[in-house]
């Protein structure tokens, strides 16, 4: 390999203004002027093809901007880049959406939260606010009073805004229609079987083809980081289970972890054990889920009702010891929340003899089917590449070829002492999506089998100080949630709340993707395509 | 066998002993039409309960318990709670084909009813072109789908019809092969006809490889022509959440729930009819004192055993099987059951022209 030098060296050679700060995790410090260069260079020479999470900031005198964490996939690097502009009032960076498909709705949901101008992105509306909403709620100087409850229903915007560079330096706001006047538009959602929540599709068909995607999200938006805010550190837990319900375990699992990294606490043996545990747990649980509901989206109601009753095991066994079904709430800074039941042990041993049997039934009923798979083979094909640049992690990205398994890529719990294959498909089409997820079963039953014996002794829960206060500085980490990558973006003022806390959505690539891989399919496509690429959509909304 | 007939003309000589020919025969024909709107409600009550019970059975559920005995009365209730609910016009909609739409769909599903022969000297419109009154009769209903997903002014209405008109109106093709591969053998249209020529033995058995190629046509066919999964396209509800009907509420939907389940009763009967003997016993010629025992179980007790056999074959497959995109209903219909259907046409008039049937 020819990139021997380290990273900063090679950052610093492309762009000298580039600045490294130090604290927490550290991140490259760029002007927003010269920020698009080291980005193209960084995308194209240096090879970091995977935008793990673009965060905006408001970083008060030093200006607004964003935080792009970066991985290239083929070598493993990280790195975080911070672009800023001091421009308070017009604020406007570069877009990348060219550069990573993924920023497309990333950089929508920083202008919707801190009203950042992305100069050259296509279609800069708001994502998760309402069209009409005053202000920019998560920066520091946002005044709560000028959105008052509002009564009156949301106009439809049917013109997408976007920011376009002029010659001298400045740039001009230019609108596009969505769709033509003549188009056969449907709504899909937010009220509607198969988007599994409030998710909105515009869908424009022609006879049953589909032309032209629009989604819609915010339907369920609770503002969760802007919440996170104002709470202490052991409050904002309480959120992380809902979001992605169906990863409740894990989601906590990297919010803990992240907390923990930046108190710099190391948790005992048995704690990790327990998470990791808990953890493939609850990913058996949504992959059930899955099942159930993409068989229920494609009409098997019987397969539906298999994926419910053994979810229903697996939530038991949860119940038993967290006391919760859905909202588990057993993470806890520098531990878990109570021991494991005594019971725990056997009972999850049963539950995997019980459980392999039962997967050949499934793919007797459904996997094999000859309707399920014409249905599904070939159908909503998602690119490797595109894969990588939408950043769709999780078992939409295995099933495209792209071994993207935070498990492997980055360790932690455990992951790193037991052995699991990593599965990996190559047509990214929605069958693909689906075996993934069978397989990945087999594989958390097997982890789950290696860890369950050996549990080792210890504290359940680390001593911390009543009042956690972290040091200043930004930290990442990341977790394999149930579909996709979970990361919590972590920054610090030295207080005793968050000065800026997000979570990196396992679902907002996936939806972003949709429109790419569902043009010219059909209705019936769309939901498969919708089922296979699971998404949880309070997820997506935060 | 027990003749209905025997009451029935035992009646008609009593009313016209009475009074005038012309009163008499009206008076029948308005009980005749109660009897058989009051058949029809029940057979939807027990259809609709049978389907909860039996996909609860697949799907390792028990179903309606609490109402009655094994939740028997549920559907009772059911029906009585649809029928106080209002009915909701949408606005910007066409009224009176909105208003019109149901009663097409469950007219065409009680003239096609009407033409079952439950038992011997049981059946209501029973003429020398029966069958074709059949074909013809329940072919009303597509437009009935058609127009209430043109009249309710909704994208997903009317998605849900055209895959309906386009379906409906492709199996029915099928269907017709099907039934024609069995008139050839039975050189009759007439229902009644068609069961006593069964006498010695189901047409399925009767007519071996082209009746059963038949049969599997037929039932494929059938399915679709009810529209109910793996065919249940117009009315997709993770796709169309309801289809054709998503904008009636009340009893107009009613309507549609009652016709789309007696829908899968007649089409089951008329498969039991035609292929496997209506209301015939299983008789196996030779056998005389086995074909006389098999007499004794009267004729509506084999026919309800027949048709609900099939119904419960169609539900299995429904409960079991995910739904077809609307591509591939078309592909399976004129690229295979189509040619496979004259193909077995052919074969039909092979067998009875060399005279290789049973």
């Amino acid at each position: 390999m020819e990139n021997n030098t380290a990273i900063k060296d090679r950052i610093t050679a492309i762009e000298p203004a580039a600045v490294w700060s130090e604290a927490g995790d550290g991140l490259f410090k760029v002007p927003a002027a010269s920020f698009r260069h080291l980005a193209e260079q960084l995308r194209h020479a240096e090879g970091f093809d995977f935008l793990r999470s673009l965060t905006g900031v408001d970083e008060g005198e030093e200006g607004l901007g964003c935080i792009y964490h970066l991985e290239n996939t083929g070598t493993g690097e990280n790195v975080a880049v911070s672009a800023l502009d001091t421009d308070r009032e017009n604020a406007s960076l570069p877009s990348v959406h060219d550069l990573w498909k993924g920023a497309g709705f990333n950089e929508r949901e920083a202008y919707d939260f801190f009203g950042i101008k992305f100069i050259g992105h296509p279609d800069l509306r708001r994502l998760y606010l309402r069209d009409d909403w005053k202000g920019f709620p998560l920066r520091k100087d946002y005044d709560m009073s000028l959105n008052p409850l509002n009564m009156e229903n949301e106009e439809a915007n049917d013109d997408s805004p976007s920011y376009v560079m002029t010659k001298d330096g400045g740039y001009i706001l230019k609108r596009h229609p969505l769709f033509e006047d003549q188009e056969y538009v449907i709504n899909i959602g937010p009220q509607h079987p198969a988007t599994h929540g409030v998710l909105r599709f515009r869908v424009s068909l022609e006879g049953e083809i589909i032309k032209k995607l629009d989604v819609h999200c915010g339907y369920i938006h609770r503002g969760i980081e802007k919440l996170c805010e104002s709470m202490t550190y052991p409050q904002t837990l309480g959120f992380t289970d809902r979001l992605d319900y169906l990863g409740a375990m894990q989601n906590r699992h990297a919010l803990c972890m992240c907390i923990e990294k930046a108190m710099g606490l190391e948790v005992s043996d048995r704690i990790r054990y327990i998470r990791t545990i808990m953890d493939e747990l609850q990913r058996i649980d949504s992959h059930l889920l899955f099942i159930a509901c993409l068989s229920q989206d494609m009409g098997a109601l019987e397969v539906f009702f298999l994926g419910f009753r053994d979810r229903e095991k697996v939530l038991d066994i949860l119940e038993q010891t967290t006391g919760g079904r859905l909202i588990q709430a057993y993470n806890r800074i520098g531990g878990v929340q109570a021991d494991i039941h005594p019971d725990f042990v056997k009972k999850v041993k049963e539950f995997i003899k019980y459980m392999r049997p039962k997967l050949q039934e499934y793919h007797e009923i459904f996997t094999g089917n000859v309707i399920v798979q014409q249905r599904l083979e070939g159908t909503g094909v998602l690119s490797r590449e595109d894969a990588i640049s939408f950043g769709a992690t999780g078992g939409t990205g295995r099933a495209s070829g792209w071994a993207c398994d935070v498990r492997k890529r980055h360790p932690y719990g455990v992951y790193d002492k037991v052995d699991f294959k990593e599965i990996v498909l190559d047509n990214g089409d929605c069958f693909d999506r689906y075996m993934v997820r069978v397989k990945e079963i087999e594989e958390s039953l097997n982890i789950v089998e290696q860890l369950i014996d050996n549990i080792p002794e210890g504290e359940y829960l680390m001593k911390t100080k009543p009042i956690i206060k972290l040091p200043e500085g930004s930290w990442y980490s990341a977790v394999e949630g149930s579909r996709g990558e979970f990361g919590v973006y972590l920054e610090s003022r030295g207080d005793k709340s968050p000065y800026r806390l997000k979570f990196r959505s396992t679902g907002l690539p996936l939806v972003s993707c949709i429109d790419t891989i569902s043009r010219n399919a059909k209705i019936a496509d769309l939901i498969a395509i919708g089922g296979t690429l699971d998404y949880v959509v309070p997820d997506i909304d935060r | 066998m027990f003749d209905f007939g025997i009451w029935t003309s035992w009646i008609h000589s009593q009313l016209t002993a009475l009074m005038p020919e012309g009163l008499a025969i009206f008076l029948e024909c308005v009980a005749i039409g109660i009897c058989l709107l009051l058949m029809y409600v029940v057979i939807a009550i027990i259809m609709i309960y049978m389907e909860r019970k039996v996909c609860a059975a697949f799907q390792c559920r028990l179903g309606p318990t609490r109402v009655g005995p094994w939740g028997s009365i549920q559907v009772i209730c059911d029906v009585f709670k649809m029928l106080t609910k209002e009915i909701i016009t949408v606005r910007h909609s066409d009224k009176f084909l909105y208003n019109l739409a149901p009663y097409l769909v469950i007219l065409a599903s009680v003239m096609a009813f009407a033409c079952i022969p439950v038992s011997r000297g049981l059946e209501i419109l029973d003429f020398n072109v029966g069958v074709l009154f059949f074909m013809a009769a329940s072919s009303i209903g597509v437009v009935g789908i058609l127009l209430a997903g043109w009249s309710s002014n909704n994208k997903f209405s009317l998605i849900g019809a055209m895959r309906s008109g386009a379906q409906m109106i492709s199996y029915e093709l099928s269907i017709g092969l099907s039934i024609l591969t069995i008139i050839v053998l039975t050189d009759t249209m007439q229902f009644s006809e068609i069961v006593m020529r069964q006498a010695d033995g189901w047409f399925i058995f009767k007519g071996h490889i082209p009746a059963v190629i038949a049969f599997i046509i037929y039932l494929i066919a059938g399915n679709a022509e009810v529209n109910r999964g793996p065919f249940d396209l117009p009315e997709a509800e993770s796709e169309l959440t309801a289809g054709y009907h998503t904008e009636y509420s009340g009893m107009h939907f009613g309507l549609f729930y009652v016709a789309e389940f007696v829908n899968l009763f007649i089409v089951s009967s008329i498969a039991a009819t035609i292929f496997l003997g209506g209301w015939m016993p299983l008789h196996i010629p030779g056998l005389d004192g086995f074909n006389a025992v098999m007499d004794y179980i009267p004729g509506f007790v084999w026919f309800f055993a027949k048709a609900l056999f099939v119904v419960w074959l169609l539900m299995w497959i429904k409960w079991t099987f995910p739904r077809l995109r609307i591509d591939q209903i078309l592909t399976l219909e004129w690229k295979y059951l189509v040619p496979i259907g004259l193909v077995n046409l052919l074969l039909m008039v092979v067998v009875v022209v060399f005279k290789l049937h049973f």
